[in-house]
Parts: C-alpha cells; sequence; structure tokens
C-alpha cells in the first residue's frame, strides 16, 4: 500500500496562529505602537523634548512661576518654572525604568520559587507556598510605604527592588500552576525515561512551555508597577527631587489644581495613557495565547 | 431505498469552516438514508467528516460553520431552522450518545436527578413517584441491576460503562426515533464496550429506534450495523449493505481499510519466527522482573497494590506483548521498569541490574538502556524541538556524540522509520499523529537500547496508519535486535506483533505463555472472555463469536 502520509509534504510551517491573530487586531496594534513610541521616548529624551525649542527639563525661569501655555511651551510651566513639556517627556524614562526593573526583578523571583514548588513538589512546593501566602497577605503598597520609609536613599534602583520584592508572589503561583501541569505531560516524562538531567528538562522542556502566561502577566503588571511608583512618589516615599517623574509632577502639580490645572493634567494624561496601553497589550497577548479560544 | 420509508435524509450536505479567515471543507456533498428501526454506521479515519455529519443533523456545530443542503426528519427540514426550534428537536426526535460518559454525566447531581429531569421534560405531568418509577425502569432496561437503589447514586460511583448505559438510559427516556451514538464505546474497554453494544442492539429491538452509529472500529461496525457508509476526507466514498461491504467492498479505499484491521488469528507466522528462535540461543533475560509488587499509597494513610506478584521476562530479539484492560496494572509495570514506579516487592532486573537498588545517578544511566515509547504522540514531543533537535538530542547529551555525527545518525534513524530528511526542520504540531509516531520512535531507539518499552503506541491512530507503524516497529526490532515489552489493550495488535503473551487482571498475570496459544486455545476464564469480547471485522463470524461471548457472561 502506498504511503500517503509520507508523501505530502505539507507546504512551509504557518506562523504561530497568534501572532496572526494579534497582528489583524487594532485593539492589540494601538497600544503596542504608543509602547514602541514611549521607549523611543525613554531612550532619547532630549529630542523629543526639544521638538518645541525649550528641551532642558532643568532650565527654569521663576518669573514664569505656574504660567500658562504659551508659544514654544506647549504645556505651560511648574512652580519652579521650568517647562512642562520637557519635563513630562523626560519623565516616561523614569517609569519606564521602574517598570521594567521592578517586573524583572519579581519575574526572576517567581519564575526560580514557581519552578521550585512545581517541579519538585512536596516539601519544597509546601515552603514557598506558604511563603506565597506571607507575602500576599501583605498588600503590596503599604509594604512597599513601610520599607521605603526606612531605607536611606530613594532612587529609580532602591523603588524598584522594593516594588519587585513586593510583586512576586502572584506571579509565583501562576508559575507554580503552570510548571505544574506541564511537568505532568508525556514529553516531560519522556525526557525521565531518556536519562536527560533535571536541569536540562527544567530549561529545555518545562520553562519553554510553562512560560508564556508568565510572560503575559507580567506585561500587565508593568503597568502596575508604574502606577504604583507614581502613587509612592506622589505620598513622598518614592523617587524624590531633582529626580524627574510624573509622580512628582503629579505631586507638585496637585497643590495648585485649582488655579493652574495644566500642570497636573499633562503629566496625569501621559501616566494614565502609557499604563491602559501597556495593560490593554497584556491583555491582547493574554487573549491571543490562551489555548482555551482556540477550541 | 425509497424516499417514503426513510426516517432521516441527508441531501447534498456540505458543511464549511472559517478559520480565521480560511476556507476549510469539512463535509462535501453527503447523501444518505435511515429508515426506521436500522442501524447505519458511518465509518471513517480521523478527518474524514463522520461527526461533523452527525452533529449537522441537530444544528450541534461550532459558530464558524456554514451548512448548504438538506436534512429531512421525518419529512421535516432540519436545515436552517433557528436554536428555539432545534430544542424541540434534540432529545424527542434524535437522541445523542456521546463518547465520554463521564464527561457526559454531571458530577454534582444524582443520576436519578438527571434522569428525573429527562423524564419530566419527556411527561411533565408525572408525579414525583412516577418519575421514580418511570427512571428506574429506564435503568434496569439498559442492564443496571438494583435500579430504585442505585437512583441516589452519584456518576462517580459508577464503572465507565456503567455511565455509558446511564447515558443511554437518558435518550431513551424520551424514546426519539433516532439515536444518534458518537464512538459510544470508543473510550471503554473491550469486554465492557461488548457489554454496551448487546444494550444498543437490546434498546433497538425493543423500541424499534433507528441507530446512526459513528465509529472507526470496524469490528464495532460488523457487530451492530445493518448498512454501512464510508467517509473520507468529507465524502462518502461507499454505502452499502453491511455483510456485503464486508465480503465484496465496491470501493478501493474501504478495501484498503478492511486490510489494514488487524485481526486475531493466533496462526503461527510463515515468515521466520525469528525472535523466537533467537530468544532460545540467548540465555540472560534482558529485562526479568520477578515477584514484582508496586504500591502507592493513598491519602489517608492506606496503600493500594496496583501490581502484586508479577513474574514476566523479555529475551533479547523478542516482543513480549502485555495485554489487559484500564486499570488492570500494564502501564504501571513499565513504569516500575524505568523506576518511575514504588516498588513494593520483588526484583526488576534490566540488563542485568536490579532497578530497585540503583542510586538516582545509576538509574539515570539506567534509562539510557531503555527507550520508551508513549500512546499519545500528540503529547510525547516537546512542542518547542524541531524534529532534529527531538533525535539529535538523546545523542548528543548522552550519547556524547559531535553535532554532525549526530545530525547524521538523527538522518539515518529518521530514514529507518521512513521519514526522508526533508521532515528534519518540522516542528511536532506540523506532523500527524502518525508521523509523530514515527519521530518518537526514532528518537526511542537512538541510543540502540537494549530494552524497549512501547505503552500502547498506536491506540491513538487510525487502522491505516497503525498498520504501517506497527511495520516500522517491527522492521526496526528484527534489525537492531532489542527486546520489547509491546503494552496494549488491543489484542489484535497484539497478536500481529508479539512473540510470546502475558495477560493482565486486577494487576496480577493470569495467563501468559506463546502468543498462538494464549490467544488462540487459552485456558484462564478471564482470557477467554477477553479474546471473545473484540469484535472482529466479519458480520457473520461476528455473530457467532457473539453466541460465545455471552455463553462466557
Amino acid at each position: 500500500m502506498l504511503d500517503p502520509e509520507l508523501l505530502e509534504l505539507a507546504p512551509a510551517a504557518p506562523r504561530r496562529s497568534g501572532v496572526r491573530r494579534l497582528v489583524r487586531q487594532w485593539t492589540f496594534m494601538v497600544p503596542a505602537a504608543v509602547i514602541a513610541v514611549l521607549l523611543v521616548v525613554s531612550l532619547f529624551p532630549s529630542v523629543f523634548a526639544g521638538i518645541f525649542g525649550n528641551g532642558d527639563p532643568r532650565v527654569c525661569d521663576l518669573y514664569r512661576s505656574a504660567g500658562n501655555p504659551t508659544a514654544g511651551h506647549p504645556f505651560g510651566f511648574d512652580t519652579q518654572g521650568c517647562d512642562v513639556y520637557a519635563n513630562v517627556v523626560y519623565g516616561a524614562r523614569s517609569s519606564i525604568v521602574v517598570g521594567l526593573t521592578a517586573t524583572a526583578i519579581s519575574v526572576s523571583i517567581a519564575l526560580i520559587l514557581g519552578v521550585i514548588a512545581g517541579f519538585f513538589g512536596g516539601g519544597f512546593d509546601q515552603v514557598v507556598s506558604r511563603l506565597t501566602d506571607i507575602f500576599l497577605g501583605f498588600p503590596f503598597i503599604l509594604g512597599a510605604v513601610v520599607v521605603l520609609n526606612s531605607v536611606g536613599s530613594r532612587n529609580a534602583l532602591s523603588v524598584s527592588v522594593v516594588l519587585g520584592i513586593f510583586g512576586w508572589p502572584t506571579m509565583a503561583r501562576l508559575v507554580r500552576g503552570s510548571v505544574r501541569s506541564v511537568a505532568g505531560l508525556d514529553y516531560v516524562l519522556a525526557a525521565t525515561t531518556m536519562g536527560l538531567s533535571r536541569l536540562r528538562i527544567i530549561t529545555r522542556y518545562v520553562l519553554p512551555n510553562a512560560i508564556s502566561p508568565v510572560l503575559i502577566f507580567a506585561t500587565i503588571s508593568i503597568g502596575v508597577v508604574i502606577v504604583a511608583e507614581s502613587t509612592l512618589t506622589y505620598l513622598g516615599v518614592g523617587l524624590a527631587p531633582p529626580a524627574i517623574s510624573w509622580g512628582l509632577q503629579i505631586a507638585a502639580g496637585s497643590r495648585h489644581f485649582q488655579t493652574s490645572p495644566h500642570m497636573l493634567l499633562y503629566p496625569s494624561i501621559f501616566l494614565a495613557i502609557t499604563v491602559l496601553c501597556v495593560i490593554v497589550f497584556g491583555e491582547g497577548l493574554r487573549a491571543a495565547f490562551d489555548p482555551r479560544r482556540h477550541q | 431505498m425509497t424516499d417514503t420509508g426513510s426516517l432521516l435524509q441527508i441531501r447534498d450536505l456540505g458543511v464549511e469552516f472559517d478559520v480565521d479567515g480560511a476556507r476549510h471543507v469539512g463535509v462535501k456533498s453527503v447523501s444518505l438514508d435511515i429508515a426506521r428501526g436500522e442501524v447505519v454506521a458511518i465509518v471513517g479515519e480521523s478527518g474524514s467528516g463522520k461527526t461533523v455529519t452527525a452533529m449537522s443533523i441537530l444544528g450541534l456545530l461550532p459558530k464558524n460553520a456554514t451548512v448548504s443542503g438538506s436534512v429531512r426528519f421525518d419529512g421535516r427540514e432540519l436545515c436552517g431552522l433557528s436554536e428555539r426550534e432545534l430544542r424541540g428537536v434534540r432529545g424527542r426526535a434524535v437522541g445523542m450518545v456521546f463518547q465520554d460518559p463521564v464527561a457526559a454525566l454531571d458530577p454534582v447531581f444524582t443520576i436519578g436527578f438527571q434522569i428525573g429531569e429527562v423524564v419530566r421534560l419527556a411527561e411533565p405531568r408525572l408525579s414525583g413517584r412516577e418519575v421514580r418509577r418511570r427512571s428506574a425502569e429506564l435503568l434496569s432496561l439498559v442492564g443496571i441491576e438494583e435500579p430504585a437503589e442505585r437512583l441516589g447514586d452519584y456518576p462517580h460511583q459508577f464503572s465507565g460503562g456503567q455511565c455509558q448505559r446511564i447515558a443511554i438510559a437518558m435518550v431513551l427516556a424520551e424514546s426519539p426515533a433516532l439515536i444518534v451514538a458518537d464512538e459510544p464505546t470508543t473510550a471503554l474497554d473491550v469486554t465492557v464496550q461488548a457489554e454496551v453494544l448487546d444494550v444498543l442492539r437490546q434498546v433497538k429491538a425493543r423500541l424499534d429506534s433507528a441507530i446512526m452509529l459513528i465509529t472507526h472500529n470496524m469490528g464495532v461496525v460488523a457487530d451492530l450495523a445493518d448498512r454501512v457508509v464510508v467517509m473520507r476526507s468529507g465524502e462518502v466514498v461507499e454505502i452499502n449493505d453491511c455483510i456485503k461491504l464486508f465480503e465484496s467492498p465496491s470501493a478501493p479505499y474501504t478495501a484498503d481499510l478492511l486490510a489494514a484491521v488487524p485481526r486475531i488469528t493466533a496462526a503461527p507466522r510463515e515468515v521466520g519466527e525469528s525472535g523466537e528462535t533467537q530468544a532460545a540461543a540467548s540465555d540472560a533475560a534482558v529485562l526479568d522482573v520477578r515477584g514484582l509488587a508496586v504500591e502507592y499509597r493513598r491519602r489517608p494513610g492506606g496503600r493500594v497494590r496496583a501490581v502484586d506478584g508479577v513474574d514476566l521476562k523479555v529475551e533479547r530479539g523478542q516482543i513480549v506483548g502485555l495485554v489487559g484492560e484500564s486499570g488492570s496494572g500494564k502501564t504501571t509495570i513499565g513504569r516500575a521498569i524505568i523506576g518511575l514506579a514504588p516498588i513494593a516487592e520483588g526484583q526488576v532486573n534490566v540488563a542485568g541490574r536490579d532497578v530497585a537498588a540503583l542510586r538516582r545517578a545509576e538509574r539515570q544511566a539506567m534509562r539510557r538502556t531503555v527507550g520508551v515509547v508513549f500512546q499519545n504522540p500528540a503529547t510525547s514531543l516537546n512542542p518547542r524541538y524541531s524534529v532534529a533537535e527531538t533525535i539529535t538530542e538523546p545523542l548528543r547529551r548522552l550519547g556524547g556524540m559531535s553535532r554532525a555525527d549526530a545530525a547524521e545518525r538523527a538522518d539515518d534513524l529518521l530514514a529507518s522509520v521512513g521519514l526522508d530528511a526533508r521532515w528534519r526542520d518540522r516542528y511536532p504540531h506540523e506532523l500527524s499523529g502518525g508521523q509523530r509516531q514515527r519521530v518518537a520512535i526514532a528518537r526511542a531507539v537512538a541510543l540502540d537500547p537494549a530494552l524497549l518499552i512501547a505503552d500502547e503506541p498506536t491506540s491513538a491512530l487510525d487502522v491505516s496508519v497503525q498498520a504501517r507503524v506497527l511495520d516500522v516497529l517491527r522492521d526496526l526490532q528484527e534489525r537492531l535486535g532489542f527486546a520489547c515489552l509491546f503494552i496494549s489493550h488491543d489484542l489484535a495488535v497484539v497478536d500481529s506483533v508479539a512473540d510470546y503473551v502475558a495477560v493482565m487482571h486486577h494487576g496480577r498475570i493470569v495467563e501468559q505463555g506463546d502468543r498462538a496459544t494464549v490467544l488462540g486455545s487459552p485456558r484462564q476464564d478471564y482470557t477467554r472472555r477477553l479474546v471473545a469480547s473484540a469484535p472482529i471485522p466479519d458480520p457473520v463470524a461476528q455473530r457467532a463469536r457473539r453466541e460465545t461471548w455471552l455463553s462466557l457472561t
């Protein structure tokens, strides 16, 4: 009997359907574009800040304190007489740096603990799960406020570390569940029966197949961290001047909202749009790669 | 068949699916009729459109499907009916029995409640007591003992076969003129399958319902069907009377399909029983299991013996078939051999080393001498590895080969399982089930193992694919001469590959010996029942076997 199975060589590999689905959706493409622009802005703030001719956020003129928008200064001036537009552009960098660093820290902790709990199970699982519960018991913001209040130097790094340390528990649970389900699959059993080492099984068989829900959740958590940084800064325990951040600008602007609303409005709009885009982007990823949607 | 006599009339049925903007044809111009009280089997391999055809009768297709043509039931057009109108047809006129009986019942309600609900739907004016009486009546109709007492039980308190009977009882509550049974016995063991088929036969005789039986199993067709519709890639290739179809199929595809079905012949093979002669020559067995008992711990301090007192030997160049129904412990034995099951007693010697006594590092080394092929090729390959990576990994990591050597050897291995080098860079999701299983076999024999454990390697595959995969396995075994433990529930498959057969029941080996002896003239009652309950693809012979089976139960 001829073997039809071997004769037909399927046409070139179709791309992963999730990616194609994403590209066709504006709800994914628009936030992706905004995020791309923000990344470029935070890498080269001077180029964007200089568009209206007054690009240095530290050039201030007290005579123009809280001044309204004028030509060359589209967003107006803050209480110190600095250009609000230049400050907003430079502020993007600290938000993004804190968002990425803190998330990277919490993803790393979550991956290590989640894999230990999910793959080895038993006593390891008990210990890690209880540890997770303890950290989940602290409200995220309260924990950060308490720790940051007792930390001497407050800069982008220390704020990121604190937010990272309080951000991992939910993700660790996600990793644990995802690793557990993958570790029970036949191909992991097959790798075990081949006699491969545990490290190789974890890095080549378990993690690549378990990581996508974690990465998607991590994207959403970048947005959450950016909000948290602004909140902490507004409360006076986050970044402190001379750092430039949206949180600081919002804090300063809120005191003069009645007389000069532009000082609060512009950084707030940027913060809101950034967070919205990051979260919608993450949700889009989640929906597109959720296996349950394909059935 | 005249139009006036037919209960269901399908004309030019076409179903297309819209998948991300691309159109896929599910079914193309299918026409068929079912008369009152007739059993019509729709057979075909996976993807042939048999289930799509059945689902379109009840309007149960997913939202992305477009249906054309006509489906007339009892003179009424069903195509294009609204959801509300269809609800009146479902259950009352056409009942449905699904493949997985356990999933079809709701685990949080008693079966009495679930059957009662359907009974009330059929006859809304019955009192509570009458509903219970009618429910019990239905249960006894499908052969559940002590029906009145069992109404208060939950689905998990029944076995899979009993769940399927209960599902059938629920369908019968509304006494539909047509029962659509989608692979009703596929998830069940052979002995249970025989019982469920018997229930369907009695139901048909008593209620005069027509049955549309969707199956891939030619034995089931031969056992139950009056007429057969053979489908392939969405089209009907043959409609024939059941006996005629098996005697002289008119379509070449049907003939191929029938030829691919393995049968229990238990006859000695013509061409060299090479395995057995070789086995006689060597004295030390590759696998030597003595008095093996495996115990699993249950939550409240208890222990469960999954395997008890098992002695088994596999010699070099020999294929030993380990048969048994689900839960008999055959897979557990396979796991114990590679040190993945808790051995409570006894010895498992693989190539002269006792598995139970090995440390972790030694066990890892021992596993390199054992290759394993799993049942489901869809889940046993790492989805992130290409075909080449899958096969070169053991060669490079465990065999210590250089990149170039491993690549060359991988090509050889692929060729030896019938795949050429063009497949190297494909990923598992781009391969068919049979191709994936070939890759899994190539990976298992990559390190030239002394022992190959094949755990139901063809159960997830279509028959024609199964036949070819078995050929590949047999071929490799002859060439490489490894010892092979072939675990399967399918007696016909075991008969076609094994030299020696061991039959398991409730964790023990009840009978073992030469293949022809065990399957041809079994000594134990259980083996006899097992052999008799597997339906064979020959309606006339199957009738005789059914009698034998009935006399044994």
